[in-house]
């Protein structure tokens, strides 16, 4: 059912991403612990905007508040028990985008962006405000959850390696899912919607429920991203709401190619390296501090020249070789991975 | 609350209104008119503080001017800067959707950023009002208000009405109105669309320009300022239909009374009510307030 | 004979938009095994009554009764789920998707299951089923491959047609279904139209003279969002208010 070349592309991914903590460093797996979450959060949105044509500039609020919730359900003296804190992160994100969606849903195309911006902006304020956040200093998570089975400690997140696992594991079962999801009944009626909402109306599909669905859904996810990045790092900060962090996620997603799933790990990968790269004292040695110039020059160039993004590269290179324009320039329902 | 106060509120409320109103409209008016969503909008604001603070012993030194003559020198580079930003970069937008817009426009915010950051630099900065308006004048018995704020209002009144002049007295208006509605349609009668857009774009550009510089004195000049005052633009042009300056003008007015009040009233959540304002706006009429015209 | 059995019913329907008027106590019938057309001079409201027919708003006042209930505030979806089918004017079809995928998603509207996210819609026996005869209906199995957007403005007319039929309507609103095709898929579209006619209850709004002539059972003409004559072919042809309409005032 999925197209042969992509298929092999995630699978060696994945593989080779199972394979990395073998050689890599202590820094290595926690920045590519850290790609892999945002990748998670990516492929959320992706979900939202990429197979559903609702832009949302406001995700960030979705997966701060899963963070914030791992924080703030976690018991202060003990570790919390995993099977109980993640799903209730997800959930609590996945209220929000409930809230959100169903008063967003209202509004169409610009006002649509510019509503879900506003309302993650109420949620940063929210946490940055009062006293419910912790403020701007954030919060501590004072112990990492673990899953316990009778006495004995099957999952502790404490350790890097284990928590390397634990977040490649719940990437592929996030891409997993969405696969599936995109390729079922709900997942077309949502490509139906992006590509001919008044046509999918004509012929009987209530499209408001399935918009609603795909935010919760998709909020849901950008919480667990969150749950994993409280986890992570052990702390949250009100700036995990900001609309930097909205922009960015919408930069991964357009970067690595909107309408596919595999996109959003390119892009959550390629954004995060070239910030690195742009970071890297090394390289830039004092400019490196001005490091959002670069970012944003090749934001710039990126929409600007790759406007499927860089899985659109090979066929770019393609027909540049060949000298051919291709009219075909849409998906088809074999290949949303 | 005591009358003095509630009436030093609602000044304060018209003030903060008419500068949101005067930044709100150059966003409306750029998206109405050539249907660009421009994130970087709220830039041009910070772009006028700073040069409010940068420019003025330059030109005292130069021109032995003081604020006047910085405001004015402010607004020519202002000009200049829509005139060769609209050229260089916004003219590849028109044609583009928004969420590419949006994305580009958001990496020319953190290009600004950075800009102004080896210009300039990152620190907070305070401009001093000019003396002759820098007093304050009595209200009732006890308290007093700041004479500059009565100025910014009064400012940004006389820009508001001077706009109003523009659009619908002059041929420049006709035209810039008629381009928001059937942009084909005002090419095929000869008029130069392209310079017409650049126009409208320079003024979208002043004008922000203009409302950073006067505000200047009274928010102090501080890097995260465009962003802030961008979020609450973007919420005045929802709220008030997009490309609708009747809309924005009731917006920001609504939006300065809450926001204003709201600090005084419910300070822990202030920051949240402009946004719960919206939410309730949207709920009756999800296409703002007016829509486009 | 029996009575003819009305399916879709508008009852003294008015639109306003503000001070315009564009529909202005309309009624109409739509009986199965009838083509009935509409026809009029631009801006008569034609569209307009169309969209509220469907469902696209509702009417100031006025009712529409589909099957005998009352649908007036019912959504456009949920008149289609009831029944009711419609084409649009201006093609509305997916255009990034194939022909099949067009047909098969529009079939899909009549067995949603949006909870079984774990089953293929491809694979969903229904939906292709229905996809693959209504596509052998009319006439574009041949090209069930291809992508929608890349067809002929004829092909796609006749897509447009073929997605309203895939949800298995009983009233079919045709919106200008010739509007910019040939001689030859003109006759191929009309003589599709006899063959749903037995079936179905057709509303067929048109600016072809000959076509409408050809195949409708029952005119009604719009002027200015009004039914100046509702009547047999041929007793329209021969109104005199018609021909004024059209033709102007006849000169001394």
């Amino acid at each position: 059912m999925i197209a042969r070349a992509p298929l092999l592309f995630v699978t060696a991914a994945f593989a080779l991403l199972a394979a990395y903590p073998l050689v890599a460093g202590e820094f290595g797996v926690d920045l590519v612990a850290k790609i892999m979450i945002y990748a998670i959060f990516a492929l959320s949105l992706e979900l939202l905007a990429g197979s559903t044509g609702l832009v949302c500039f406001g995700h960030a609020a979705l997966f701060g508040i899963g963070a914030y919730a791992a924080v703030l359900l976690s018991p202060q003296n003990e570790a919390a028990a995993l099977h109980w804190l993640l799903p209730a992160s997800v959930l609590a994100a996945a209220a929000y985008a409930l809230f959100m969606g169903a008063l967003s849903l209202r509004t169409k195309g610009v006002y649509f962006i510019m509503v879900t911006l506003a309302f993650a902006q109420m949620a940063y304020y929210v946490i940055h405000d009062t006293p419910l956040g912790g403020g701007t200093d954030g919060i501590y998570l004072n112990f990492k959850p673990v899953l316990t089975l009778g006495g004995t400690t099957l999952l502790n997140l404490d350790l890097p390696e284990t928590f390397y696992g634990f977040t490649l594991a719940t990437l592929v079962l996030v891409f997993c899912f969405l696969a599936l999801l995109l390729r079922s009944r709900f997942g077309r009626a949502l490509a139906g919607i992006k590509d001919n909402e008044q046509r999918m109306r004509a012929t009987g599909f209530s499209t408001y429920p399935y918009k609603l669905a795909a935010f919760v859904i998709s909020g849901g996810i950008a919480g667990l991203a969150g749950f994993l990045f409280a986890v992570k790092d052990g702390v949250v900060n009100p700036e995990l709401l900001s609309w930097h962090l909205s922009g960015s996620v919408l930069i991964m997603i357009i970067l690595g190619g909107l309408g596919h799933l595999r996109g959003a790990l390119i892009g959550a990968f390629a954004f995060v390296l070239l910030q690195e790269l742009f970071k890297s004292e090394a390289i830039f040695g004092n400019f490196a501090k001005h490091w959002h110039l670069g970012l944003g020059l090749t934001i710039i160039a990126c929409v600007a020249l790759l406007p499927r993004g860089l899985v659109g590269l090979p066929q770019l290179i393609s027909q540049r070789l060949s000298g051919t324009r291709s009219l075909r320039d849409g998906d088809s329902p074999d290949e949303p991975a | 609350m005591d009358l003095a106060t509630f009436f030093i509120q609602c000044l304060n409320s018209l003030q903060y209104g008419l500068l949101l109103f005067l930044v709100a409209s150059g966003l409306t008016l750029i998206f109405g008119i050539m249907g660009v969503i421009n994130l970087a909008h709220g830039s041009f604001y910070m772009i006028g503080a700073y040069m409010a603070y940068a420019l003025a012993p330059l030109v005292a030194s130069t021109f032995g001017g003081g604020f006047f003559a910085t405001l004015f020198v402010g607004m020519v580079l202002a000009v200049l800067l829509g005139y060769v930003l609209e050229w260089a970069f916004f003219s590849f937008l028109y044609e583009r959707e928004h969420l590419q817009q949006v994305l580009m426009t958001y990496g020319l915010i953190l290009v600004f950023e950075e800009l102004r950051s080896l210009i300039v630099g990152d620190d907070v900065y305070g401009v001093q009002a000019p003396p002759w308006l820098a007093g304050t004048i009595p209200l009732g018995d006890v308290m007093t208000y700041p004479v500059y704020r009565i100025f910014i209002s009064v400012a940004c009144l006389l820009l508001a009405i001077g706009m109003w002049l523009v659009f619908t007295r002059t041929r420049l208006g006709m035209m810039i109105r008629a381009g928001a509605t059937n942009r084909e349609m005002v090419q095929a009668l000869g008029v130069d669309i392209k310079f017409l857009y650049r126009v409208v774009f320079a003024a979208g550009v002043a004008i922000a320009v203009f409302a950073g510089m006067v505000a200047a004195p009274v928010s102090s000049v501080y890097p995260g300022m465009g962003n802030q005052v961008l979020i609450i633009c973007f919420v005045v042009v929802v709220i008030g239909g997009i490309g609708s300056i009747r809309g924005a003008l009731l917006a920001a007015l609504l939006i300065g009374i809450v926001d204003t009040f709201g600090k005084v009233v419910f300070p822990q959540a202030a920051g949240v009510l402009v946004y719960v304002l919206m939410a309730l706006i949207l709920l009756w009429k999800p296409d703002g307030l007016f829509r486009a015209g | 004979m029996s009575p003819p059995e009305v399916l879709l019913r508008g009852i003294e329907l008015t639109r306003r938009w503000g001070g315009l008027v564009a529909v202005d106590r309309v009624s109409l019938e739509l009986a199965r095994g009838s083509v009935h057309a509409v026809i009029g001079t631009n801006g008569a409201g034609k569209s307009t009554l169309i969209n509220l027919l469907s469902g696209e708003y509702p009417p100031s006042s006025g009712r529409v009764e589909l099957l005998g209930q009352d649908v007036s505030n019912w959504s456009q979806p949920r008149r289609a789920q009831a029944g009711l089918g419609r084409s649009y004017q201006r093609n509305t079809i997916y255009a990034n998707f194939s022909v099949f995928e067009n047909c098969r998603l529009a079939a899909q509207a009549r067995l949603q299951r949006p909870w079984a996210w774990w089953e293929s819609a491809q694979r969903c026996p229904a939906s292709r089923e229905k996809a693959e005869a209504v596509l052998q209906r009319t006439g574009l199995y041949p090209m069930r491959d291809r992508q929608a957007g890349l067809l002929s403005h004829g092909q796609k007319r006749q897509l447009e047609i073929a997605m309203c039929l895939a949800t298995d309507p009983q009233v079919l609103l045709l919106d200008e279904p010739l509007a910019g095709i040939g001689p030859e898929e003109t006759d191929r579209m009309l003589e599709l139209l006899a063959e749903l006619r037995p079936g179905h209850a057709i509303l067929l709004v048109e600016h072809d003279m000959d076509a409408v002539f050809r195949i409708a059972d029952r005119i009604t003409v719009m002027v200015n969002g009004t039914v100046i004559a509702s009547d047999t072919p041929e007793s329209i042809r021969s109104n005199a208010d018609v021909q004024t309409a059209y033709l102007g005032e006849e000169q001394p």
